[in-house]
């Protein structure tokens, strides 16, 4: 259990470091409570349609944290520090990514409080809902393992806006419908889409497991190769 | 094979350790072993090939050919075995700049799986030796480069390590914080193995047990300070400083040292043996008023300057 001494540091790390923090909580809520403004002029901005999306939005936050805090720890040597202690390769990769998961459950529970106080209804199973947006934060958390082992504490961020623009256009912010055409295929062959529509689906429509069961395990295989490479890459680094 | 190693005196042995970078070779062969409870120094210019060959040891680079044992462990087949009895001080100043310098020093104590009262005492001496008991409350991040420096260090001892790496520990430091880290790492000596690579000359003249001088990923040469300084010359240089200096008097001289050379205000002298007043004797007679005579000592960048031909100071 010697990697919660150092999931422990990193833990405390996400809160000393509060602008990523504030950035992965508080920016979620703003756009949430801009964007159903505009529901007075068209009527898909209200929060059941507008949560899961923001919520995702939010994960892309959380991913960029995470890989800013192993990108920084690379470039001081910390790292390399920590790599001449006896602990495993796993424990390396579970102190890098748990400290990840309190936040992602925090941050969809003040989302959905928020919400929940301007209205959003949930038609379908809730469970369901936070299963499938649940996997997708793992994927999140694996890419955020994958930019911060490949890229520098600098080059982060902008490598970064990669995955930040691949979920604001798979609809995080609007409908994926309205873009439409070529971008739209782009945005379904990744998962960050099936994730948000899927959610999307459950809340409003009230669809069950079978019609959302593609999405899922569209959403459930690429968390699998982003956390299988982010674990690959890491390891890689381990001895070069 | 690895029993039989162990328990021979040596904490560290290197067999024709070599790290290529595609095609650049950084380490090129190196054959060492370093005596339990030595200090050893590498002593080279920048890219010489000192961090790749501590990265080695540590387990961090794999060699892309020969090998190392640490404490008997080789660093290929064992490196669990080799990373519980290591500890190193990076070039870098490895710090969790977000912690205070008690979290940092926990930080290592924990995932090294030291009990946490051993951690507690161990952090106060250790803060205490540093100097950063009253700011240990502080997140680092506000520390000045020498702060950083020294708590950098002092994370590398709170597991105890038998065997103790220093990549350049004063590196970028002010002449004053030089010395107090110097003075920390004397009072560690002989207490455990410690390998410091340096390019300060000074530093390892002053610190180190044995010197290896590299230069292009090779050991160049290997001795203590001493021997080292000595294979280069056996000569002793005096350098007086005088007015009214004739030539009559410096030909006269010469008779009794034939190497006599002019410098600004005086003169140098280079012999086997300079007794001062066999100097003084024969100068004053002639008139030569005599400000100053001090005999100049062969420095470890003269021992590196005729071994490569190139200065060790940038
Ligand atoms: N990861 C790397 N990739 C390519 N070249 C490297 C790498 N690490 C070190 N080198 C090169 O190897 C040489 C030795 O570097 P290093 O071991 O850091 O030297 P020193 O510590 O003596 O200053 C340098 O020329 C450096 O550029
Ligand atoms: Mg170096």
């Amino acid at each position: 259990m010697r990697f919660m001494i150092l999931a422990k540091k990193n833990f405390k790390e996400i809160f000393l470091d509060y602008i990523s923090l504030v950035f992965a909580i508080a920016l979620p809520i703003v756009m949430l409570l801009i964007l159903q403004t505009f529901g007075r002029v068209e009527s898909f901005f209200n929060p059941t349609n507008l949560t899961p999306g923001i919520v995702v939005f939010g994960f892309a936050m959380i991913s960029l944290s995470s890989c800013m805090t192993l990108a920084r720890d690379r470039d001081s040597a910390l790292l390399s520090r920590l790599l001449t202690a006896p602990l495993s390769a796993n424990d390396f990769i579970l102190a890098y990514s748990l400290p990840y998961v309190p936040v992602v459950i925090m941050h969809i529970v003040v989302l959905f409080g928020t919400g929940g106080l301007l209205g959003l209804e949930i038609s379908g199973n809730a469970g369901l809902v936070l299963l499938i947006l649940f996997v997708m934060s793992i994927g999140y958390i694996g890419l955020g393992m994958i930019l911060g082992s490949v890229f520098t504490y600098k080059a982060v961020p902008i490598a970064w806006q990669a995955v930040n623009l691949l979920t604001i256009f798979s609809g995080a912010w609007f409908s994926l419908e309205i873009i439409g055409g070529g971008i739209q295929s782009i945005m379904n062959a990744l998962p960050f889409a099936h994730a948000i529509g899927a959610a999307r689906d459950v809340m409003v429509q009230g669809v069950g497991f079978s019609d959302i069961a593609t999405d899922f395990y569209w959403v459930l295989g690429y968390t699998v190769v982003f956390v299988a490479l982010g674990i690959f890459l890491f390891r890689r680094r381990m001895m070069e | 094979m690895t029993e039989s190693i162990q328990g021979n005196g040596f904490a560290i042995q290197t067999f024709s350790i070599s790290r290529k970078f595609r095609n650049f070779v950084a380490v090129d062969g190196i054959d060492l072993s370093v005596k339990e409870g030595e200090l050893f120094s590498l002593l080279g210019p920048n890219g010489a090939g000192k961090t790749t060959a501590i990265r080695m040891l540590c387990c961090l680079l794999r060699p892309s050919s020969g090998t190392a044992t640490i404490m008997g462990h080789d660093i290929q087949k064992d490196p669990v075995a080799v990373k519980k009895v290591i500890d190193v001080s990076p070039q870098e100043t490895a710090i969790a700049e977000y912690l205070n310098a008690r979290e940092n020093l926990s930080l290592m104590g924990g995932i090294h799986g030291i009990e946490k009262e051993l951690v507690k005492k161990r952090s106060e001496e250790l803060l205490e030796m540093m100097g950063l008991t009253n700011r240990s409350k502080e997140r680092v991040k506000k520390y000045s480069g020498g702060m950083k420096r020294r708590l950098s260090i002092a994370m590398a001892l709170v597991s105890d390590p038998q065997v103790l790496f220093l990549d350049e520990p004063t590196l970028g430091l002010d002449p004053q914080s030089r010395r107090s880290v110097w003075e920390y790492i004397a009072e560690l000596k002989g207490q455990k193995t410690i390998v410091l690579t340096t390019h300060y000359l000074e530093e390892a003249d002053a610190l180190a047990d044995r010197v290896a001088i590299i230069d292009e990923g090779k050991i160049i040469a290997l001795g203590t300070p001493r021997e080292l300084k000595d294979s280069v010359s056996d000569m002793q240089v005096m350098v007086v400083k005088a007015k009214n200096l004739t030539f009559d008097a410096i030909e006269g001289l010469r008779e009794i040292f034939p190497e006599v050379r002019e410098i600004e205000d005086g003169i140098e002298i280079k012999a086997k043996e300079i007794g001062f007043f066999d100097v003084v004797d024969y100068l004053r007679p002639k008139g030569v008023i005599i400000e100053s005579t001090s005999l100049k000592e062969v420095t470890l960048d003269d021992v590196f300057l005729q071994l490569t031909g190139k200065e060790l100071r940038e």
